[in-house]
């Protein structure tokens, strides 16, 4: 049953965004949106429990044959994918901003909508297809509407860091569309399994080098890797902050897949981490980002803008476990994905709670907020313990994969330093915990009428602070899935 | 927007405009309708159908043309046309194929029959979108007012264009 369903995954939320268009009604858009998602979450999670275990269940669009015409694949790895975007769509849509974005009027709130709903097709649109020029169209989809969404944000910034956003993207969108092109050249197809099924990667053949290049490259924008990560803290600490949440949970992990899928489905592991040595790239590049994002995080001033040098450092995580290429490094990566998703996306929810109830992240503002608003400050505490890797949460059993890959790869210089990046989240989760817990309000903006956030707020970033702990106790379900799919990777498959 | 006034006293222009304008129309429709024989589609007949509407609007006026095609009006058909493409292909899965299968359209001749049916009205979807998402480039164009600051009126999903239409 669910084989014939599989495509509605993509289709439904790319139909909802005109229906919403049609229909103009704020608040119908905003429960038609939710809905839709939750349907989305329950094809996800039906899909992942059909796969597990090795199934593969494919989909023909139109009737065509697969290496012609566009094939929906899907496997562990992007079943896996698919259900922690919709997930967090889930989670970040039920939020209740209380009115959207500061700069959307009423009567145009319904456009709003329709965009958030473009992005999630176009992210599982990446996820969940088989061909690789329907990637690209995918990848534009998600990224035009997200340049959409941080527009949209409060602080005339907002609109910079869009077009600045814009222009990185673009140029990451065209270095992935030649390197499909050079694939297509060395090929002749362009479904995923097909090309690497033909493609006989060799130093030799300039063609194929370059396009793992341009892909690489092209991606690695997209996904914010050490030296091109420039667009991201701007882009996150402007938008409207449901969108920052929504974004940090989904938009980089989305484009980690895609490097994965690339390096070891399309050009196999022995050719990129063999013959090519890309981790001699990939490794100091991830170590860097590790402690230079987070130095940055250190010295930021604003909640937001510290999160999301936190969240450069984090796909330094990420791309270590890649470069490993091993089973335990890579399912560390991988389990980061979801581990991630569920801090950074759960404290800039928190963040939204506070900027709706004091007006401002800054950290002097926040001072002393702890006693006027515990529960959200205690959110901010698990997700903050959570970046650190404190045993007993999500973050601590990333690192645990992480730091075992390493290990088991020989490389114990990379190991000790994980664990002295760690000392660095310390140092700024504990700056913030500092100013909310112990610190004095500042006199020039008195706290005493801040009152707790409201439960349409609190409850979606408490329902992923108690997934932060929930996941970091119980790692059967997503270390078992990351594991799986790992290996699946390794393999050559998707 | 510098007024058309001196536009509008150009007798050649709007003769001419006046003319061409529905001669355009007609066209867009049979490169709309003829797509499936010959040269064309929708993306093209939208365009040319568009822009026979906007050198009407250049010459008459944008508040002419806004009297009958509304920005709303634009918006809701440029979301139909998507419709209309995304319907036919989910009544395809509702009649047994994949999405976007037309041959599932036609179940009983087989051959191309189906395919056909469905390519119309795809192309449909595909020239009422394309029609309507190029007169809303235009009204927004239109719609941009230079103020003291320097900073236009209309931001990203903000206020309508000329806001006195919707």
């Amino acid at each position: 049953m669910i084989e014939k369903i599989l495509v509605l995954e993509v289709v439904l939320p790319l139909l909802a965004a005109p229906v919403c268009v049609l229909v103009r009604h704020p608040r119908f858009c905003r429960f038609f949106s939710l809905g839709i998602v939750a349907i989305c979450f329950w094809i996800a999670v039906a899909l992942l429990f059909e796969v597990r275990g090795g199934g593969v269940v494919s989909y023909q669009l139109g009737g065509w044959q697969p290496p012609l015409g566009i094939e929906y694949r899907v496997s562990t790895v992007n079943a896996y994918l698919l259900a922690l975007v919709t997930a967090m769509a889930l989670v970040v849509l039920s939020f209740d901003s209380r009115g959207g974005p500061p700069r959307v009027p009423e009567q145009r709130r319904h456009l709003y909508y329709a965009v958030f709903l473009l992005c999630i097709a176009g992210l599982l649109g990446i996820a969940i297809t088989g061909d690789a020029f329907n990637i690209f169209v995918f990848l534009e989809i998600s990224s035009l509407a997200s340049y959409i969404l941080v527009s949209l944000g409060g602080h005339r910034r907002a609109v910079m860091s869009a077009f600045y956003y814009l222009v990185m993207g673009t140029i990451g969108g065209v270095f992935f569309m030649l390197g499909v092109g050079l694939l297509y050249q060395e090929t002749g197809t362009l479904n995923l399994r097909d090309i690497a099924a033909r493609l006989e990667p060799s130093l030799d053949d300039r063609g194929t080098v370059l396009a793992l290049a341009l892909l690489v490259v092209g991606i690695s924008i997209k996904l914010a890797v050490f030296p091109l990560h420039h667009w991201l803290p701007n882009a996150y600490s402007f938008a409207p902050p449901k969108v920052s949440a929504f974004l940090a949970a989904t938009a980089t992990k989305v484009s980690f897949y895609l490097l994965a899928m690339v390096l070891f489905t399309i050009f196999g592991a022995p050719f990129v981490f063999g013959e090519l040595r890309l981790q001699a790239v990939l490794l100091p590049l991830s170590i860097l980002a590790m402690f230079l994002a987070s130095g940055a995080a250190i010295f930021q001033t604003d909640l937001r803008r510290l999160l999301a040098y936190s969240s450069v450092a984090q796909v330094g995580y990420m791309t270590l476990g890649l470069s490993t290429a091993n089973a335990t490094g890579l399912a560390g990566g991988l389990v980061h994905l979801f581990n991630h998703a569920v801090m950074k996306g759960g404290l800039f929810l928190v963040v939204a709670c506070l900027l709706y109830r004091v007006g401002s992240v800054h950290i002097d503002a926040l001072a002393g907020i702890g006693r006027r608003m515990p529960l959200t400050a205690a959110a901010l505490v698990i997700g903050g313990l959570s970046l650190i890797g404190v045993p007993g949460t999500v973050g601590f059993v990333s690192k645990w994969y992480l730091v075992s890959g390493v290990l088991e790869r020989g490389w114990t210089a990379a190991a000790v330093l994980i664990l002295l990046s760690s000392l660095l989240a310390l140092v700024y989760v504990g700056k913030v915990v500092e100013a909310v817990y112990f610190r004095k309000p500042a006199e020039i903006q008195p706290i005493d009428q801040v009152r707790e956030a409201p439960l349409g707020m609190l409850a979606p970033a408490w329902v992923l602070a108690a997934a932060a702990v929930f996941f970091g106790l119980t790692t059967n379900w997503t270390y078992g899935v990351a594991r799986e799919a790992a290996e699946l990777l390794l393999a050559g498959g998707i | 927007m510098r007024p058309p006034s001196r536009v509008r006293e150009m007798p050649i222009l709007r003769v001419v405009a006046r003319a061409l304008a529905p001669v355009i129309l007609l066209f867009g429709l049979y490169v709309q309708f003829h797509g499936d024989f010959g040269p064309g589609g929708g993306f093209q007949a939208g365009v040319i159908f568009a822009a026979g509407l906007i050198i009407f609007a250049l010459t008459f006026g944008a508040e002419a043309l806004r009297q009958v095609v509304s920005v709303v009006l634009t918006e809701r058909l440029m979301a139909a046309g998507v419709l209309l493409y995304g319907a036919v292909g989910v009544l395809a899965m509702f009649l047994g194929g994949e999405f976007l299968n037309y041959s599932a359209l036609d179940p009983l001749t087989t051959g191309h029959h189906g395919q056909h049916l469905g390519i119309i009205a795809i192309e449909l979807g595909v020239g009422i979108a394309v029609a309507a998402t190029i007169m809303r480039v235009y009204y927004a164009f239109v719609g941009r007012r230079p103020e003291s600051d320097g900073e236009t009126r209309e931001p990203s999903l903000g206020a309508e264009p000329g806001g006195r239409t919707s």
